[in-house]
C-alpha cells in the first residue's frame, strides 16, 4: 500500500538524480550569469531594483550582482553566499570564486554522468584542491622587506583590481590613490579610516586623495571660515533641549511668569554649557547631535567654529583622526583630550562647500573624493575602489603575491594534472576535472575579451609546460605575455579563498542528494 | 464501513460527522503506518556513514540547510504524516538523551518495520511480533554489554576520546578536518568535564560561529566570546587582569517601577534637579571605580553622558550584553551578576586575564574575547568556515562530538563501530532465536535480519555490494570469534574496525536499539487511524 502523504501540502521532495539534477542547474545558471563580468573586458550588468522608484545599479561586481537577485533555487543560493563571503572577508574575486565553483559542478555533472560516485568525486576534489593551494605557495613572491618593491607590488595588485572595473580608464591614477590611502593604515585592516566622499560632477580623473579630513558639512552663519592651529573638541552631546533624564519629571507651572523663569533657567543652563565648552580653550566644536540657533550665536560670538550634526562614522574618524576623545560631559576640562589640526577651512568642491581639516595630529585616516558624470559612475567608482583597498590591506598584512592574467590558474591547473597521473583508481578523473576547471578561468577571461579562447590557453599551457614560465593571458595585446613584465599582479589571499571557498561550495553541493522544500509560509494579503 | 443497528435498524452514530472521516482498519491500517515509517527511514538511509549523502532542506521562509544529521533533517521536514511524526519525536529523543546517531535509530525502525510487514502477511499477529521484538532487543542490549571495553582516558591521555569523536565526525561534511575538530571537542570537555562526579555540563560549552575564513581556523577558546564591541570607540581594546563589574542595571537615571511624577514649578527646583541628575551619573561611575573594577560589562544601555564619564574616567564598557552570554561570563569569571548599584562590593567582581577586541575581515566585525578567567570551566568553540551553511553544519556537528565525549565521561564503556556492533548482534540474537518455542521465534528471526540493515546501509553507502560485503563480514565474526570485524566503508583495506579506531559508545548504541524497539512496538499495536476527510 502506498503511502498516501507524508508531508505537508505544497512541501516538495526532490530525489536522488532529479535532487541532483536541480542543483547543479541552478549553480550553473549561476555562474554563467556573473561569467560575462569576468576579467578586464568583462561586460557590465544593470540591476533594477523592484522598490519604490526602481533605482538603477550598473555594476560589475559579482557580490553586488548577486545580492540583488531573487532566487529560488537552494544550490544557487549556496553559491550566493560563497560571493557574499568571499566580499566580506576579502573584498575581491567575488566573481571568480562562483565561477570557478560554477565550473567545478559543470565537471563534476561530466563525472557523475559517467557513473562515478559523488563521494569519489569529492575525494578528489578535496586532493586537488590541497595540491593547487601547494602549487601556489611554491610560486608566491614576498616582497616584505623590500619597501620600494612591496609598494610597486601593490601597485601592480590595486592596477589588476581595478582593471575590470569601470575605473580601468584611469586606474593607474586610481591604484595610487588607493595604495597612498592604505599605506597611510600602517597595516591595520580598519578601512573606516578611509573616508569616500562622492561628489558628482567633473570626470573621474578629477578624483583625488587628501591627507586631511573633509566633513561634509557647513560652517555655521556667522563664524570663522579659516582657523589655524585648531583646538577641537569632538562631542556627542544635546545642544538644543538639554532634558532633564530623570524619569516622570515634568514642568508644571501656574502661571505665565514662571515660564518666563523656567525659559530663563534653561537657557542659563545652555549659556553655562556653552561656557563650560568654551572653557576648554578651544576653536571649534564638532557636535554629533544638533545644535539649535541660541548655543550657535554663543558659539559665534566667542570666535568658535560650531559644527553640528556630523553622523556618528564622521565624528569616530574625526576623533581618530584629531587624537581627540569624543566628549558627553564637560565639567573637568583638564582630563578631555583636544584633537589638533594645523588648519581648518571651508573647500568647494564643485558646487558644494565642504569643511576641510588638515594637518592633523595621527595620520591614520585620509578622504578620497570621487568625482564622476553621474551618481551611477559614482557608486560603481566606489564599489571598485572599496574592492581594491580591501584587497591592500589585506596584502598590506599578508604580503604574498601572485602574478595574475590567469597565471595562477595555470600553475594550479599544472601540478593538478601531475597529481592526477599519479594518483590510482577513480579520483583521478575527479582531479583531472578539477584542472579543467580551473583553466576555465583563463578561457572566460579570453572570451570575454573577444579573443580565440581555445587557441591562446593552449598556447598557455605549453607556455606553462616549461619550468618557471611567467605566462598569462595579456588581454590588450590579445596573446600570450609575460605577466611579470607586464606587471600583472595579485594577491595570494585572494586566490586562496578562492580556491578553498570554491571547492567548498562545490563540495556542499555534490553532497546531496535531496531536496526538501517546505511549503511556502502564507503571507497574509496586504493589498 | 462497519456500523451497529439498534433493533429497528438504525445505525447508531459512534463518531461524530462519519462521513467526513476516513477510517482505516486492521492491517491496512497497519501496513498503511509500517509504509510510512519506511518510507521516513528511506529518505535518512542514503545519509548513514561515512559516505552518507547530505540533505538539502529549505525553509518555509527560503533559508536554506544543508545537512547529514538525521535529528535536523526530520526537525525540518515539514511531515505531515501521523506515523512519521512519531519517528521524528523517535530521532529527536535520542537526539536529547545522546546525540549521536540519530540517523542510525530510524533506519533501525524501519528495517524493524520492513521485517514485521512481512511477518504480519504470514499471518502473525502483529503483538506477537511486537513481544517477540521486545524479547530480542533485551537479546542484544545484553549482548552488547558482554561485548563493550571498557577503555582508559584520564586528563592526561585523551587519545581513545579523541579517536572516538573522530567516527562521529567521519559522516559529516567536516571530515576533512575531523581531527582537530575532535581534538578541539574532547579538550573543551575534558575542560568543563567533572571527573569526580562523572558528569558534564554542556551548558558551559559556547559554541559561536562566524563566516569567513577557513574551516581550519576554528579553535578552542579558553574563555568566552562575546560578539559586541566597547561602549565607546576610544576605549582600550585590550584589558590585562581586568576586574569585570557585570551589571544589570542601565546607566541611566532610575526609572521607578510605582508611577510617579516630578513636577518642577519654580527655578530652584529645576536647578536642583539638574544637579541631582548630574551627580547621579557621577555617582553610578565612582561607585563602578570605587570597587576596583577594571571593565564593565552590563546588560542595557548606557547614556551619551554615562558613556563618556566611563571613558573619562578610564573604566572600559560592554553595553547590551545578553542575558545568557552574560551568565556565561559570570560563570567563567567566577563574579556575580549585580542588579543594582549600591550593592556592587569588590568581591562581587569576576576575574579575567586577559580581555581583548578582535576584528574580522574587511566589514566592522568586532568580537570581544574573554581569556584567562578566573574559574576556566567555561570555554568557547569558535568556528569559522566559508558560509554560513556550513558554520551551521559545523556546530551541529560539534555538538555531536561534544554528546559523544560527555557520554564517554560518564560511562567509559565502548562498542566497535562500521556496522561490528549490530553484526555481532544479530548473529547472538539468531543464535538466542531456537531456545524460544512458538511464534516469537520468528519474530526474533526477523529481528536479527533488521540489526542487519545497518551495515548493509553502510556498505550501499560506501559504493559496496552490499549483500557480498555483509555475507564475507558476517562469516569473518563467526569463524575468528571477533566482534571488531565491521565494513571497510573508507577502502582501508582491512574490516578489524579495532585497527580502523572506529568506536561508538555503549549508551547510544544501546539506546538506539531500545528506542527503535518501543517505536516499532507502538506503530504495531495501532490498528485503526481515524482522521478527518481532506476538505
Amino acid at each position: 500500500m502506498a503511502v498516501e502523504k507524508l508531508f505537508k501540502d505544497e512541501a516538495t521532495e526532490e530525489k536522488g538524480e532529479r535532487a541532483r539534477m536541480a542543483s547543479f542547474v541552478g549553480a550553473m545558471a549561476i555562474a554563467d550569469l556573473v561569467k560575462t563580468t569576468l576579467g578586464p573586458k568583462g561586460m557590465d550588468k544593470i540591476l533594477q531594483s523592484t522598490g519604490r522608484g526602481h533605482s538603477v545599479t550598473v555594476t560589475n561586481d559579482g557580490a553586488t550582482i548577486l545580492k540583488s537577485l531573487h532566487i529560488d533555487n537552494p544550490a544557487a543560493k549556496v553559491l550566493i553566499d560563497i560571493s557574499k563571503v568571499q566580499d566580506d572577508e576579502v573584498g575581491d574575486g567575488t566573481t571568480s570564486v562562483v565561477v570557478l565553483a560554477g565550473e567545478l559542478l559543470r565537471e563534476a555533472e561530466k563525472l557523475v554522468g559517467s557513473k562515478i560516485h559523488p563521494m569519489t568525486i569529492i575525494s578528489g576534489y578535496r586532493m586537488a584542491s590541497d595540491c593547487a593551494r601547494k602549487a601556489l605557495l611554491d610560486r608566491v613572491k614576498d616582497n616584505k622587506d623590500n619597501a620600494e618593491k612591496f609598494r610597486s607590488d601593490l601597485m601592480r595588485i590595486a592596477m589588476t583590481t581595478l582593471s575590470s572595473k569601470i575605473l580601468s580608464q584611469d586606474k593607474e591614477h586610481f591604484a595610487k590613490l588607493a595604495v597612498d590611502a592604505v599605506m597611510r593604515l600602517k597595516g591595520s585592516t580598519n578601512l573606516e579610516s578611509i573616508q569616500i566622499i562622492k561628489k558628482a560632477g567633473g570626470s573621474l580623473k578629477d578624483s583625488f586623495l587628501d591627507e586631511g579630513f573633509i566633513l561634509d558639512k557647513k560652517i555655521g552663519l556667522g563664524q570663522p571660515k579659516r582657523i589655524e592651529n585648531a583646538n577641537i573638541l569632538v562631542a556627542n552631546t544635546a545642544m538644543d533641549t538639554d532634558k532633564v533624564k530623570i524619569y516622570g519629571a515634568r514642568v508644571r507651572v501656574d502661571s505665565m511668569a514662571k515660564v518666563a523663569q523656567i525659559e530663563g533657567a534653561e537657557k542659563e543652563k545652555m549659556r553655562e554649557k556653552v561656557q563650560k565648552i568654551i572653557g576648554h580653550g578651544i576653536n571649534c566644536f564638532v557636535n554629533r547631535q544638533l545644535i539649535y540657533n541660541f548655543p550657535e550665536e554663543l558659539f559665534a560670538d566667542a570666535g568658535i567654529l560650531a559644527i553640528e550634526h556630523a553622523d556618528f562614522d564622521g565624528i569616530e574618524r574625526l576623533a581618530l583622526v584629531t587624537g581627540g576623545e569624543i566628549a558627553s560631559t564637560f565639567d573637568n576640562p583638564e582630563s578631555v583630550k583636544l584633537g589638533h589640526c594645523k588648519l581648518i577651512e571651508e573647500i568647494m568642491i564643485g558646487e558644494d562647500k565642504l569643511i576641510h581639516f588638515s594637518g592633523v595630529e595621527m595620520g591614520q585616516a585620509c578622504t578620497i573624493v570621487l568625482r564622476g558624470a553621474s551618481f551611477h559612475v559614482l557608486d560603481e567608482a566606489e564599489r571598485s575602489l572599496h574592492d581594491a583597498l580591501c584587497v591592500l590591506s589585506q596584502t598590506v598584512n599578508d604580503s604574498r603575491v601572485l602574478l595574475g592574467g590567469g597565471w595562477p590558474e595555470m600553475v594550479m591547473a599544472k601540478a593538478v594534472d601531475e597529481l592526477a597521473r599519479k594518483t590510482p583508481g577513480k579520483k583521478s578523473h575527479a582531479i583531472e576535472a578539477f584542472s579543467r576547471a580551473l583553466i576555465a578561468i583563463p578561457t572566460t577571461i579570453a572570451d570575454n575579451a573577444g579573443l580565440d579562447s581555445a587557441e591562446l590557453v593552449a598556447q598557455l599551457r605549453a607556455e606553462h609546460h616549461k619550468e618557471e614560465s611567467n605566462a598569462g593571458i595579456d588581454v590588450i595585446t590579445g596573446s600570450v605575455g609575460d605577466m611579470s613584465a607586464l606587471g600583472i599582479s595579485e594577491a595570494f589571499k585572494v586566490k586562496q579563498a578562492v580556491l578553498l571557498s570554491a571547492t567548498e561550495a562545490a563540495e556542499m553541493i555534490l553532497r546531496v542528494d535531496e531536496i526538501i522544500t517546505c511549503a511556502p509560509r502564507k503571507r497574509e494579503d496586504r493589498m | 464501513m462497519a456500523l451497529a443497528f439498534d433493533e429497528y435498524g438504525r445505525p447508531f452514530i459512534i463518531l461524530r460527522e462519519q462521513e467526513s472521516k476516513s477510517r482505516l482498519r486492521g492491517l491496512d491500517a497497519q501496513k498503511a503506518n509500517i509504509a510510512a515509517g519506511v518510507a521516513v527511514s528511506r529518505i535518512l538511509r542514503t545519509s548513514l556513514g561515512p559516505k552518507g549523502m547530505d540533505k538539502m532542506l529549505q525553509t518555509p521562509d527560503g533559508d536554506i540547510t544543508i545537512t547529514n544529521d538525521g535529528a535536523t533533517i526530520l526537525e525540518q521536514m515539514d511531515v505531515d504524516n501521523q506515523i512519521g511524526k512519531l519517528m521524528v519525536e523517535l530521532s529527536r529523543s535520542q537526539d536529547y538523551e545522546i546525540g549521536d546517531g540519530t540517523t542510525g535509530v530510524v533506519v533501525m525502525a524501519g528495517a524493524l518495520l520492513q521485517q514485521a510487514e512481512k511477518l504480519l502477511e504470514r499471518g502473525i499477529h502483529p503483538i506477537r511480533v511486537a513481544e517477540g521484538f521486545e524479547i530480542s532487543s533485551r537479546i542484544a542490549v545484553d549482548h552488547l554489554e558482554q561485548i563493550a571495553h571498557s577503555f582508559d582516558f584520564s586528563g592526561t591521555n585523551i587519545e581513545p576520546l579523541v579517536q572516538t569523536c573522530m567516527t562521529t565526525l567521519s559522516s559529516k561534511i567536516v571530515n576533512r578536518c575531523k581531527r582537530s575538530l575532535a581534538e578541539i571537542a574532547v579538550k573543551s570537555v575534558m575542560a568543563v568535564a567533572d571527573l569526580e562526579r562523572k558528569d558534564v555540563n554542556l551548558d558551559l560549552i559556547k559554541v559561536e560561529g562566524k563566516v569567513g575564513g577557513k574551516l581550519e581556523d576554528t579553535e578552542l577558546i579558553y574563555g568566552i566570546i562575546v560578539d559586541k564591541d566597547m561602549s565607546h570607540p576610544q576605549m582600550p581594546k585590550q584589558i590585562l587582569d581586568a576586574k569585570i563589574a557585570i551589571l544589570t542595571c542601565p546607566f541611566e537615571p532610575p526609572k521607578p517601577k510605582t508611577k510617579h511624577k516630578v513636577d518642577i514649578d519654580t527655578v530652584e527646583k529645576f536647578q536642583t534637579l539638574r544637579k541631582q541628575e548630574q551627580k547621579y551619573f557621577d555617582d553610578m561611575v565612582q561607585k563602578c571605580k570605587d570597587v576596583g573594577a577594571t571593565l564593565v560589562i552590563c546588560q542595557w544601555g548606557f547614556d551619551d553622558e554615562a558613556n563618556h564619564l566611563l571613558m573619562n574616567r578610564n573604566l572600559p564598557a560592554v553595553r547590551w550584553v545578553g542575558g545568557v552570554e552574560l551568565e556565561l561570563i559570570a560563570i567563567a569569571t567566577g563574579g556575580r551578576i549585580v542588579p543594582r548599584f549600591q550593592e556592587l562590593t569588590s568581591e562581587k567582581l569576576g576575574k579575567a586575564g586577559l580581555v581583548r577586541e578582535k576584528a574580522f575581515g574587511t566589514t566592522k566585525d568586532r568580537m570581544l574575547y574573554i581569556e584567562h578567567c578566573a574559574n576556566s570551566k567555561a570555554v568557547t568553540i569558535f568556528i569559522r568556515g566559508g558560509n554560513k551553511m556550513m558554520i551551521e553544519e559545523t556546530k551541529r556537528s560539534i555538538h555531536d562530538a561534544l554528546c559523544v565525549a560527555r557520554n564517554l565521561i560518564r560511562n567509559n564503556s565502548i562498542v566497535y563501530g562500521g556496522g561490528a556492533a549490530e553484526i555481532s548482534c544479530s548473529i547472538a540474537v539468531e543464535a538466542a532465536a531456537d531456545k524460544y518455542p512458538g511464534v516469537e521465534q520468528y519474530a526474533i528471526r526477523a529481528f536479527a535480519d533488521a540489526l542487519d540493515s545497518v551495515p548493509m546501509a553502510l556498505a550501499e553507502n560506501s559504493g559496496l555490494q552490499p549483500i557480498e560485503t555483509l555475507s564475507a563480514v558476517k562469516a569473518q565474526q563467526m569463524k575468528e570469534k571477533n566482534h571488531c570485524c565491521g565494513i571497510d566503508c573508507n577502502d582501508t583495506g582491512t574490516n578489524d574496525m579495532r585497527e580502523q579506531n572506529v568506536f561508538e559508545t555503549l549508551i547510544g548504541k544501546q539506546q538506539q536499539i531500545l528506542l527503535a524497539t518501543q517505536v516499532v512496538k507502538m506503530i504495531l499495536k495501532i490498528d485503526d487511524v481515524i482522521s478527518p476527510l481532506e476538505y
